[in-house]
Order: structure tokens, then C-alpha cells, then sequence
């Protein structure tokens, strides 16, 4: 009996090694690649490879506006209809407009914008970095005189760091959007009344909380998909399995993440 | 002539896992060198370049190259060192990415202020040179395995380093493009004066190329040599390996039986 608890005690003691290894090395590649995305750019040495960072803004933004615009619009719509069957009650269905634009703004556009794309670019990015691993062609980059960080990792965070708000707006007008569509053919609201609700509704302060939140998400995609991509061994399985990883890892940290900056807004603004 | 080496190697022992791949490693090339390498599948060549060129730390040893110990270089020291050195990696390691003139253009981008037009007349020099002429705009993909041998020692030889290291440059060519290889080797070491490391195991591409040859076995270096000197060894292995004899049968019934037992046990 105290036998197997020591040996489960050891696994969980290894399994905790392990994991803070895994954060440790992440939080070091991050302070890699900011140092190669912000201060060596500054000190003149090595600049940015803007080319491959446009390449990269056009897979992740450009070609996320699609699903990002519907899933919100119907998350928009979802949500006015939640709250008109509660509002209506009390004949206050007007202040749906103030619900959905201001959860909208402040939470679910960068929420589920990052979440949307952790899905799709953070996964392309293990997969491609990780792929790279597999076929050597990191250490062809290294043996080249390339660091893999400069050359990889920081074309796809600043493409990330750029995508991520442009996309959160457009997910923000979007989901509003799809309160209007409920408040203006369903609960009888005129266009002007629901867009003046809403302007009232929101102030600046929405807005930027739920941009300053999508630099984190940004971060956090860009970091988790790279480390994956990088600590892939084996052959094509392995890729999957990182990929995997770096998704659900991505979205979980995404969560704390809001939860955290919800929180300093919450208490201190 | 310049008598000091400009690769010395000194008791390099390395592990994977728990496993001892390189046992004692000590060799010095000089500059202008042809260096063979040779050695069964899984002996550890492969492992030897890596650390050459600085791709992995080694368990213990040094490794001096033109007299700087690399085994304490950081990473970022290590990049500005590697840009005179070309690696032609076992499977190529093109940019899957990148067509194929790109994956040669590349490191004259980034590393040379050279102008575009320049950059693509030396793209194709360096294609024409492994008989991949015309090429340019191919993806990686669409390459046989040759080709995409050849494709990465254009690249490797892009930039003209000092040193060149080839892993099996011409394992799965023809022997009228491997001879083409060797040939462009030569041309290389006389041209450039370039140190050249080559791990292969064409015997014919060793007696035309080797300056010395070096072979490895079981993590150990067990005959350094000209061509010559090693044809003559009285050293089983060594003669083994020129006059092609394999390994002698298993008689022994039980023997057998318990390694492929014992084996299994163990795993
Ligand atoms: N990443 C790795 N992890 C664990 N063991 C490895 C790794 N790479 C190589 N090895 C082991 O190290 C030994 C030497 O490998 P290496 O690739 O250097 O052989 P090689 O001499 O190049 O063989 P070949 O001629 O087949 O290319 C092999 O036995 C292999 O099992
Ligand atoms: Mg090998």
C-alpha cells in the first residue's frame, strides 16, 4: 500500500518535472522571439522578413475571415436570442442591443476569434515547424547560419500580433450585427434605435480591453504552436500528436489567459 | 603549406539516451583535405558531422574548427561560424516549402548584399554545376531522390564555404551522375582549395576523391589512413570493408537462438 503510493507519488513528481520543463523552455522561446521581434530589429541586427510575415498575415487573417465573420454572426444572434426571451419579459427588450454588444466587444469576439484561430493557425504552425523537424530542415536552417527562431517563429507572431485585433474588430461588428438581425426582424427595433442603443451602450474602454486581451492570445498561439512544432520527434506521427497538443494546450491557455486579464480589468478599470 | 588542422576532433563521446553512439573520437583534418568516411549503417557518421558543424553538443570532448573550440560557442556564435561551412544532409533537407532555386538563392539573400539579378545568374551556376540546369522553378516535391541529392549540394556549395561536409552524397545516383559528383568534388577541392568531409560508401568514389580515409566503427575511429596504407592493413575489419566480404554466418545454433531470445527479453 505505501509502496504504491510512493509510485504514484513518483509519476505525479515526474509528470509535474516534465510539465514545468515544457513551461520553462516555452517561456524561453518566447523571450527569444521578442527579443528577435522587437530589440535586435531596434539594434540593427537582423532584421524582419517582411515578406514572409504578409505570407503568413494572408493565411492566418485573410483566410480566417470567413469562419471567423460566421460563427460570430451566429454567436451574435444566439445571443440576443437568449436575451430577448429574458428581457422581453419585462418589455426591456431594447437592452439587448447593450448585452450583445457589450459581451461582444469585451469578451466573446477575442475569445472566440483566438479560439478560431488557435484551431486553424496555431495547429498550421506545429504542423509546419514540426514537419520541418522531421525532415531536418531545421538543422539545414541552423547549418545555414539562419536561427530557426529569427527565421521561423517571428514572420508568424508578428503576422499574429498584426491579424489578431484587425480580425477581433471585424469579429466584434460582426456579432453585433447578428443582434441587430434578431432585434430589427424579430423584436420589432428600428435600425436607428438599435444602432444608437449600442453606441450608447459601448465606450471606448470595451473596445480596448478586448484588444489588449487579443496581444495575449496572439502570443500565445504563436508560442505554443512554435514549441510543439519544435519539440516534434519521430516521424509523421509525431507531427499529429504535437499538433494535437498545440491546440488543446493553445485554447486552455487562452482561457487562464482571459480569465486573468478579465480580472485586472474587472478589479482595476 | 599551413600545417595546422583546420578540423581537430578530440575524445568526442557522445550518448543517445543511455547509449554510447561515439566512443572516443580524436582526428585531424587539414585545410584543403578530402576526408572519407566510412563505416556501417548505424556506426554514428551521421552523428559525427552533426557535431562537426556544431548541430549537437557532444557528452564530452572538443571540437576545434580553424582553432576555436565550438563545444563552448552559444548558439547565436555558432550561426555566424556555419556560413563558411555547407552540410549535404543523408536526406537532403531541402525546403519542402521553397522551389528549388529559392532553397539555393537563399542563404545569397540573406547573408550577401548581392543584387537580385547576380543572385539568380549564381542560382543557376550552382544548378548547372550538380546537372540540374534549368530546374529553378521546380518545388522540392517534384524531384526524385537524386535530384533532390543534387539540388542540396547546390546549396550547400552556394555560399563557397571553406569546409564542405556531404553525408552519402551519392547513394541512390546512377553511376554516371555519381562519378558527375565526385568529378564536381574534385573540381571543388582544387578550385576553392576546400575542406572537404565525406561520409559515403562507394568504395569507387573513395579511391578516385580521398585524401585520407577514416574508418568508424562501432564509435571508434579503427583505421585513419591514405587509400593505400588502409588496402594494405592487416586489421580484419578494414580488409572486410575494401575487399566487400560479409559478415561470417552464424554456426553456433544456441548462440543464436538465445541472442534473438535474450534480445527479446530485454526489450
Ligand atoms: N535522434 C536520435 N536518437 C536516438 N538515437 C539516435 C538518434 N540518431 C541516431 N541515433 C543512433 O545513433 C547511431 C548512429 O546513428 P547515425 O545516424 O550517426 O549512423 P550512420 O553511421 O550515419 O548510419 P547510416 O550509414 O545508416 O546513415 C544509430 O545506432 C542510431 O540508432
Ligand atoms: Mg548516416
Amino acid at each position: 500500500m505505501i509502496k504504491l503510493f510512493k509510485q504514484s507519488l513518483g509519476v505525479l513528481g515526474r509528470q509535474f518535472f516534465m510539465y514545468m520543463t515544457h513551461v520553462s523552455r516555452m517561456v524561453q522561446l518566447t523571450r527569444d522571439a521578442l527579443y528577435w521581434t522587437v530589440v535586435a530589429p531596434l539594434r540593427g541586427k537582423g532584421g524582419l522578413r517582411w515578406k514572409s510575415t504578409i505570407h503568413q498575415m494572408v493565411l492566418i487573417g485573410v483566410n480566417s475571415i470567413p469562419i471567423v465573420a460566421t460563427i460570430c454572426f451566429f454567436v451574435g444572434l444566439i445571443m440576443a436570442m437568449q436575451a430577448a426571451y429574458q428581457l422581453e419579459r419585462f418589455g426591456a427588450s431594447i437592452y439587448v442591443a447593450d448585452l450583445v454588444g457589450v459581451s461582444m466587444t469585451r469578451e466573446l469576439g477575442p475569445l472566440l476569434t483566438a479560439i478560431i484561430v488557435a484551431g486553424r493557425s496555431g495547429s498550421a504552425i506545429a504542423a509546419e515547424i514540426g514537419t520541418m523537424k522531421v525532415n531536418e530542415e531545421i538543422d539545414a536552417l541552423r547549418t545555414m547560419g539562419f536561427n530557426p527562431v529569427w527565421f521561423l517563429v517571428v514572420p508568424r507572431f508578428l503576422a499574429l500580433l498584426l491579424v489578431l485585433p484587425c480580425l477581433t474588430l471585424m469579429a466584434d461588428l460582426v456579432g453585433i450585427l447578428g443582434g441587430f438581425f434578431l432585434a430589427v426582424f424579430n423584436l420589432n427595433i428600428s435600425f436607428i434605435r438599435y444602432f444608437n442603443q449600442t453606441a450608447d451602450a459601448l465606450v471606448m474602454k470595451d473596445l480596448i480591453t478586448g484588444l489588449v486581451k487579443t496581444v495575449f492570445f496572439a502570443t500565445i498561439i504563436a508560442q505554443v504552436g512554435a514549441y510543439q512544432g519544435f519539440i516534434v520527434k519521430g516521424g509523421a506521427e509525431g507531427v499529429g500528436k504535437s499538433t494535437t497538443t498545440s491546440v488543446v494546450t493553445s485554447i486552455f491557455l487562452i482561457i487562464v489567459a482571459d480569465l486573468i486579464t478579465t480580472m485586472i480589468f474587472y478589479s482595476t478599470l | 603549406m599551413n600545417k595546422k588542422p583546420i578540423i581537430e576532433i578530440k575524445d568526442l563521446v557522445t550518448y543517445y539516451g543511455s547509449r554510447k553512439v561515439l566512443d572516443g573520437i580524436n582526428l585531424q583534418i587539414m585545410p584543403g583535405e578530402t576526408m572519407t568516411i566510412l563505416g556501417r549503417s548505424g556506426c554514428g557518421k551521421s552523428t559525427l558531422l552533426r557535431h562537426i558543424i556544431g548541430l549537437s553538443k557532444p557528452s564530452s570532448g572538443k571540437i576545434f574548427l580553424k582553432g576555436q573550440d565550438i563545444t563552448i560557442l552559444t548558439e547565436n556564435q555558432m550561426l555566424s561560424i556555419r556560413r563558411k561551412i555547407g552540410m549535404l544532409f543523408q536526406g537532403g533537407a531541402l525546403f519542402n516549402s521553397m522551389p528549388v532555386g529559392d532553397n539555393v538563392a537563399l542563404p545569397l539573400r540573406e547573408h550577401t548584399e548581392l543584387e537580385d539579378s547576380t543572385i539568380q545568374i549564381m542560382t543557376r551556376m550552382k544548378l548547372d554545376q550538380v546537372g540540374l540546369a534549368g530546374f529553378e522553378d521546380f518545388m522540392p516535391a517534384q524531384l526524385s531522390g537524386g535530384m533532390k541529392k543534387r539540388a542540396a549540394l547546390a546549396r550547400a556549395i552556394a555560399m563557397d564555404p571553406d569546409m564542405l561536409f556531404c553525408d552519402e552524397p551519392s547513394a541512390g545516383l546512377d553511376p554516371i551522375v555519381a562519378v558527375g559528383i565526385d568529378h564536381l568534388i574534385l573540381k571543388l577541392k582544387k578550385a576553392f582549395q576546400m575542406t572537404i568531409v565525406i561520409v559515403t560508401h562507394e568504395l569507387a568514389s573513395v579511391f578516385l576523391i580521398a585524401d585520407r580515409v577514416a574508418l568508424l566503427d562501432e564509435g571508434r575511429i579503427i583505421a585513419l589512413g591514405t587509400v593505400e596504407e588502409l588496402k594494405n592493413s592487416t586489421n580484419k575489419k578494414v580488409q572486410q570493408f575494401f575487399n566487400r566480404i560479409p559478415d561470417p554466418e552464424k554456426i553456433d545454433k544456441d548462440s543464436y537462438l538465445n541472442s534473438l531470445v535474450g534480445e527479446n527479453n530485454k526489450l
